[in-house]
């Protein structure tokens, strides 16, 4: 009889199996439509059409637009925040953090619709402030994100780095921009790259706030929707292309600092 | 001239935390300008929280800090011109090694070509020319100290305080960094204030040690005060190995101890209850019968300079420092010098004794069985069915090797005229009335002296037994 024998190499056949399944295979799908037209023969009209179109180019703009104001707004907010509780005692720590991190125990669409009534009450009328409501719904729904990789950068800073400042002569405000901040940079950038992209993309909040914000991802829904897949097949690539770049962009502080993610 | 000596003065200094916990209490010190001050203790005494308060980072709860006598109590650290070397260094590391240094200088907003002037003259007093531009992290261990050590000297701070500096060095590269240390203190005349819970260290380089415990200032000294007239038991254990006895001075310059009548130089009142300590390598070996005190060699150790000898003398135990080597079980006699017996008042009169466990387990002493459980002294152990006693761990214990360290205070003993009923017999060697009662010392039959309070009168030289109830003894074991 045969023994049955693993080698480490056998154990990551699974993976090579999903990836193959899941990334490769759809990847490649996704190149063949984007590049072919509606009778299979090879074409680059759909590239040229989404940079010549006004339409398409607007919607990437305006998409852009919407992603850095609302990961600027997670900014300034969640900073303060992650660096109240990275100082703060363990009592309020607690308290402080979930109230953060519980809405995200509750069903997402459930969170927007009572977003969604909530700002019909203030507003009255939702379509009067599109813009500013699709940032109040991102920025809802992607704080922690932000807040959650800051905090664990700053908590993970050595007390005696700031000790070392005030000692040289540094004042608390001075501590704070040359120690504090500096050294906070890999998490902002990790909370950045894991507010900014799904803002570009992420219209189903949009959807369901009722929102005529017109941003990439709801561009994509409408080709597909519209049975244009080679059309709606370049625009995916098109927004793959610069998820990519991005991530080149803050790679090497990115890699030490995931772990704030790994809470959630 | 007396104040404008002192560079820094503490007065009445207390910190207590929220839950009650006093770090340092009534905390008064007199530091001299460029005086090398150490804080030497164990860890939890207090010495670190006494730093952070002279640099600022935490606030006495009570009391006042006096630099160049001014208050700066409650100044904050940024306000002091006093730096700090962190025990992990705590160097930048998102700046290069110059800019570093220059932080502070930078603060104070120097001249540029200033800042490059010192940096590069620090940077070669701790013997790191030419690094400017390296990273932190490039750095070894040692060089990261030394870069510690030249950021908070390029300001040229009134004192360095330095918390455990070397703590995170291997040995050889500690035993340099003092040598280095020191020759920068001499060289700069820096007041520096040093912590550190490693008595050696503490010895090579102080010009003055305070030895701290439980927040409490100990003593304070030269290193050659502090090694050779330690104030109490504490500092004797603390500083360097010692043998620690409880005795009496029995009359001028003379003081029992171990067993035996030795001659002494400090000059303390006959009757007396004292504590007696004797460093190792001050206790000579001599034939039997030549010493003082005589007993039996327990075991010896080779530490390359010297041997350790443990000798047993009655119910004592002496460790001796000795080029010379002995054989366990060799009977030897034992002499020290009178000016090496360090006599203190003792504080404390807690009468202690060794007592044996016995083949059925019962604690033993002079023949007589205490009604106890050694299961219950020795925490956490238990007896088999096949009659072994395991410890905690498992492992067992042979009652032939193990001690049980009994102690109990002057008044819960009696005395008795019937001698069979006591645990131990002896006869009254000294008696001083203390107001509301007599203190008696009672000389055993086996060369130990108890300390017995009573409200009665007894006579000098009365034979008597020594009643001692079970539930008033404290047991520790020994092994």
């Amino acid at each position: 009889m045969r023994k049955l024998s693993f080698s480490r190499k056998s154990l990551g056949i699974p993976y090579a199996l999903f990836l193959l399944v899941f990334v490769i295979a759809p990847l490649l799908v996704l190149f063949y439509y984007a590049f072919t037209d509606g009778q299979g023969q090879f074409t680059i009209a759909n590239l040229t059409g989404f940079f010549t179109n006004p339409n398409t180019m607007g919607t990437l703009c305006y998409s852009f637009a919407l992603a850095i104001v609302t990961t600027a707004v997670c900014l300034l907010l969640a900073y303060p925040i992650a660096y109240i509780l990275a100082f703060s005692n363990m009592k309020s720590k607690s308290v402080i953090l979930m109230l953060f991190v519980m809405p995200m125990w509750i069903n997402f669409s459930l969170r927007i619709t009572a977003l969604k009534e909530v700002l019909t009450v203030l507003e009255g009328n939702l379509a009067m402030h599109p813009f500013l409501n699709a940032v109040i719904g991102m920025t809802y729904d992607f704080l922690p994100f932000m807040i959650l990789p800051i905090y664990t950068t700053i908590s993970k800073l050595d007390k005696a780095l700031r000790e070392a400042a005030m000692d040289l002569g540094a004042s608390e405000l001075e501590t704070f921009l040359k120690i504090t901040l500096p050294l906070s940079v890999p998490g902002i950038i990790s909370g950045v790259s894991m507010v900014f992209l799904p803002a570009m993309t992420n219209y189903v909040v949009l959807d369901m706030l009722y929102n005529s914000t017109y941003i990439m991802g709801s561009l994509i829904g409408s080709y597909f929707a519209a049975y244009n897949w080679h059309g709606g097949s370049m625009i995916a690539l098109i927004l793959l292309g610069i998820i990519c770049l991005f991530t080149l962009l803050t790679n090497g502080s990115e890699e030490e600092n995931t772990r704030g993610g790994a809470l959630l | 001239m007396g104040k404008s000596e002192n560079i820094i003065e503490l007065k009445h200094i207390t910190r207590t935390y929220e839950d009650g916990f006093s770090a340092v209490s009534d905390f008064n010190l007199e530091v001299k300008r460029g005086e090398f001050v150490t804080f030497l203790g164990p860890s939890g005494c207090g010495k670190t929280t006494t730093l952070r308060m002279i640099a600022g980072f935490d606030l006495p709860t009570s009391g006042e800090i006096l630099l160049n006598g001014e208050p700066i109590t409650n100044l904050p650290p940024n306000k002091r011109p006093i730096n700090t070397v962190f025990q992990r260094y705590a160097l930048f590391p998102h700046m290069n090694i110059y800019e570093n240094i220059a932080f502070g200088l930078k603060q104070k907003k120097t001249p540029k070509d200033v800042i490059e002037k010192k940096v590069k003259k620090v940077l070669a007093l701790v013997d790191l020319e030419g690094f400017e531009n390296r990273s932190v992290a490039t750095l070894s261990g040692g060089q990261q100290q030394r870069i510690a050590i030249a950021r908070a000297l390029v300001n040229e701070p009134e004192i360095l305080l330095l918390d455990e500096p070397l703590g995170a060095l291997d040995l050889k590269m500690r035993k340099e960094m003092q040598i280095e240390l020191k020759a920068m203190h001499d060289e700069l005349g820096i007041t520096f204030i040093y912590v550190t819970h490693d008595q050696e260290e503490a010895l090579t380089m102080s010009d003055k040690i305070v030895v701290m415990s439980e927040g409490k200032m100990q003593q304070i000294g030269t290193p050659e005060d502090i090694y050779n007239e330690p104030k109490n038991a504490f500092v004797a254990d603390f500083i360097g190995e010692s043998n620690i006895f409880n005795g009496i001075m029995t009359g001028k310059l003379k003081a029992r101890f171990c067993g035996g009548e030795f001659a002494c130089v400090d000059d303390v009142e006959q009757g007396t209850h004292i504590t007696a300590v004797v460093r190792p390598e001050d206790v000579e070996l001599t034939a039997p019968g030549e010493g003082i005190i005589s007993g039996v060699v327990d075991s010896v150790i080779f530490k390359g300079m010297h041997y350790e000898i443990t000798v047993v003398s009655g119910k004592n135990e002496m460790v001796i420092q000795s080029v010379r080597s002995a054989t366990p079980g060799e009977r030897v006699g034992m002499r020290v010098d009178p000016e090496n017996i360090h006599i203190m008042i003792a504080e404390d009169h807690t009468n202690i004794f060794a007592a044996d466990i016995n083949p059925d387990f019962h604690l033993e002493y002079n023949g007589h069985i205490l009604d106890t459980s050694v299961t219950k002294i020795i925490k956490g152990s238990r007896r088999t069915e096949d009659g072994t006693l395991l410890d905690a761990h498992g492992e067992v214990i042979d009652p032939k090797k193990t001690k049980i360290m009994v102690s109990i205070q002057p008044s819960d003993i009696r005395m008795t005229d019937n001698m069979e009923e006591g645990i131990v017999q002896g006869y009254i060697s000294n008696l001083i009335y203390k107001g509301d009662h007599y203190s008696y010392v009672i000389h055993t039959d086996l060369e130990q002296d108890f300390i017995v309070n009573d409200e009665y009168l007894w006579n000098m030289d009365d034979q008597v037994g020594l009643l001692m109830p079970v539930d008033k003894m404290k047991f520790a074991l020994k092994r």
